[in-house]
């Protein structure tokens, strides 16, 4: 892959200068497009592999203004690239291939290409592809200039822009995370300047912002929905109906993927990293939309954790996993407010509604299933589901993504999931008094290796305390007890300290319900799911932007109980908290 | 390219060329690329396309040499070579590789195989016919 060095920022009248980065393995093709697109007096960066070029795009977060990819290349689907640009860094795309059949057209544009060429390509088509990135300037621009201060934008978009950055544990830190775009921010004096300068601001989806969404878009009805619609219920002053549509557009990609996953045989300790587009918006979206879910459900079941739980049963029978969601759901009911038997029986009746529910929602929901990498334990553990029995393996933590969860739910949690799989497991050994390791199944799969989690002890101490800080939740509401933080630990132990102190949050939550006899467990799962997700995140270094997204969505996904007042301001407390990852 | 710069045999060949359906518009384009920066732009890239079209060329016989053709590959790598090929404007190549491609998609291994000679016949033919035009091209006026 030649590089011509590091793009330079614009100087030159726009739209001279763009910076272009070319991804072809035809070295024919890849010749002549730099050359035609140095006719045209842009920067031009050639590569020949789709891996290479994500690495660099990674590397260079705001070096580039528009890629140009092939459809067809070894190492990684053109689309699957597309996806990833687009999620990770929202560039404009563009596609080209020798075929120019209507369905890889249609593909293209599904997937976010903003043009499909078919080669051979003409230097003229070339000219043009500048409209590309002025066009999504001026939305951008557009959209900020709606926004409301110029703080709430940079706070959103830090939320928005932390693919590779650790959790933020408050919204405080997210300011100083890494900003995806720097770019942008150096340019964005705080005022938008006019469309045709290299500013570039975007809407940041937060949680909230998410769940608003999500909550429209199930209101109108999945099918049913246009940008509109949306908007109108959404009832978010500054947003607009570019921000939404451009969103659902997002939104639905995603729900198509999930679908996939879902068709999946769980494969546990299989990562997923290519498929895990690192979207972080849509991961918080999907975390968002747990949250949405909630509210709207008003069924106690901890939608997330149902689906947590689902998906750390892989190995669960069908039946066993709806015991194993009813008993988080009694427990979690439990652990929130010690309802009584009445109100857990009825909540589990909930729990079994919300789990199917669940099934829907977790369709949006991170693939967490592909990241835990449960150890068939599980199953065990499920059987002793009836029996009340901590849920170890189950409950939301990564740990135990039994097989059975990804039949039942489409989670698309957090794939990337190396380093949290450790953690779940080792927190609900711990609390289980360790009689099944086999909980901890979350491999940590880092890069494909995968991790036992158990042993994840150590570093309950550093969880324990920063979670203990962090999570303290109302006691009445989420049993956050040290216990959970211990175990909260111990998931993070594998790996990520700041992945902790989020993760924390989230364990804080269910672990404290597992302690309780298996209360809460499902938000423990979800909890642990989240962390995990969020440690996921952190762990993911490697550019995997999208699985932290994956991650956040997923821990959102847990978020999603269904449980009313107790939870939610705790959750979206630690959802603000841990869950932008992204 | 400056016309001056053109022996009358070799314009007469690069008419012919186009006339007789060796090479298309994309040449065309090649050649408008040509400049001072890139003086010899479209040889490289036609250099670029040898190569690349050998490599595509070995793995298709080696993947023709097996008992059973799995169809999907070589409707792949021939996807490839097409791609390679459109970039020059290598018109006859390109529809041959595109024959291939449908034999490929019906299954029929008799036709692939046929097809394959042809797309190979067709490759070394403007192989030979460039390499003639670029010697000539070469040559003072």
């Amino acid at each position: 892959m030649e590089v011509s060095g590091y793009p330079s920022p614009r100087t030159d009248a726009f739209p001279a200068g763009l910076r272009v980065l070319v991804v072809d393995d035809d070295p024919t093709w890849l010749k002549i497009l730099e050359k035609m697109l140095k006719k045209c007096s842009y920067e031009v960066t050639t590569c020949g592999l789709a891996r290479e070029a994500l690495d660099l795009l990674r590397e260079r977060k705001d070096g580039f203004d528009i890629v140009i990819s092939d459809v067809n290349m070894p190492d990684m689907d053109g689309f699957k690239l597309l996806e990833h640009v687009g999620l990770e860094m929202d560039l404009p795309v563009i596609m080209m291939s020798v075929d120019g059949e209507t369905s890889r057209v249609m593909k293209g544009v599904q997937h976010g290409a903003c043009d499909y060429l078919l080669k051979p390509i003409r230097m003229k088509e070339l000219r043009n592809i500048w409209q590309h990135v002025f066009r999504k300037r001026i939305h951008e621009v557009k959209e900020i200039e709606n926004h409301e201060g110029f703080e709430e934008i940079q706070f959103m978009r830090n939320v928005c822009d932390q693919s590779e950055d650790r959790m933020f544990s408050s919204a405080n830190d997210l300011a100083s995370g890494k900003k995806r775009k720097d770019y942008e921010n150096k340019h964005d004096d705080r005022e938008c300047s006019d469309s045709s300068s290299v500013k570039k601001t975007r809407v940041v989806w937060t949680v909230d912002l998410h769940q608003k969404f999500v909550k429209a878009v199930n209101q109108i009805g999945f099918e049913k929905v246009g940008p509109k619609k949306i908007l109108d219920l959404m009832g978010v002053p500054w947003l607009t109906r570019e921000n939404v549509a451009s969103h659902l557009q997002k939104y639905r990609l995603y729900l198509t993927r999930l679908q996939k996953e879902k068709e999946l045989t769980a494969s546990f300790g299989v990562m997923k990293h290519s498929d895990i587009s690192s979207k972080e918006q849509n991961g918080n979206h999907c975390l968002q939309s747990s949250v949405n879910m909630q509210q709207t459900n008003g069924s106690c079941g901890i939608s997330g954790n149902k689906t947590a739980m689902q998906n750390i049963d892989f190995e669960i029978h069908e039946g066993d996993l709806k015991s194993l969601v009813k008993v988080p759901m009694v427990d979690a009911n439990n652990g929130l407010g010690g309802d009584n038997t009445d109100s857990q029986r009825g909540r589990r009746m909930n729990a079994d509604h919300s789990f199917r529910k669940l099934d829907s929602d977790v369709k949006y929901a991170t693939t967490i299933p592909e990241q835990y990498m449960w150890s068939a334990e599980g199953s065990e553990v499920q059987a002793n589901q009836e029996r009340k029995q901590p849920f170890r393996p189950k409950p939301g933590f990564n740990p135990m993504p039994l097989p059975s969860l990804h039949q039942n739910i489409q989670f698309d949690c957090v794939r990337p999931t190396p380093s949290f799989v450790s953690k779940p497991s080792n927190i609900h050994n711990d609390k289980l008094g360790g009689s099944e390791k086999k909980t901890i199944f979350v491999k940590s799969v880092s890069h494909g290796n995968m991790v036992d989690l158990l042993p994840v002890q150590p570093q309950s101490e550093l969880t324990a305390t920063t979670s203990q800080e962090v999570l303290k939740p109302d006691p009445s509401s989420i049993v956050w007890s040290t216990k959970n933080q211990r175990a909260a630990d111990q998931i993070f132990a594998s790996n990520m300290e700041s992945a902790q102190r989020s993760i924390d949050l989230v364990g804080g939550w269910g672990l404290a319900t597992w302690e309780e006899n298996q209360q809460g467990c499902l938000i423990e799962a979800d909890i642990h799911r989240l962390t995990q997700g969020l440690e996921n995140i952190e762990s993911f270094s490697y550019n995997e932007a999208g699985i932290i997204s994956e991650a956040s969505s997923y821990l959102y996904d847990s978020l999603k109980f269904d449980y009313e007042m107790p939870l939610e301001p705790m959750e979206y407390s630690v959802i603000d908290k841990g869950l932008f990852i992204v | 390219m400056e016309r001056s710069q053109f022996t009358r045999q070799a314009a007469n060949m690069r008419k012919t060329l186009f006339e007789q359906g060796y090479l298309d518009d994309q040449f065309i384009q090649l050649e408008e690329l040509q400049d001072d920066a890139n003086p010899e732009f479209v040889e490289e890239v036609v250099k670029l396309f040898y190569s690349d079209s050998a490599r595509f060329i070995r793995n298709l016989e080696s993947s023709m040499e097996k008992n059973t053709l799995d169809f999907d590959k070589l409707d792949d790598l021939m996807h490839q070579f097409k791609g390679s090929s459109s970039g020059i404007g290598a018109k006859k190549v390109k529809k041959e590789c595109s024959q291939f491609q449908d034999y490929c998609k019906a299954r029929n291994a008799e036709g692939c195989i046929r097809t394959f000679q042809q797309v190979k016949q067709e490759y070394a033919t403007l192989k030979r016919k460039l390499e003639t035009y670029f010697q000539l091209t070469r040559q003072e006026s």
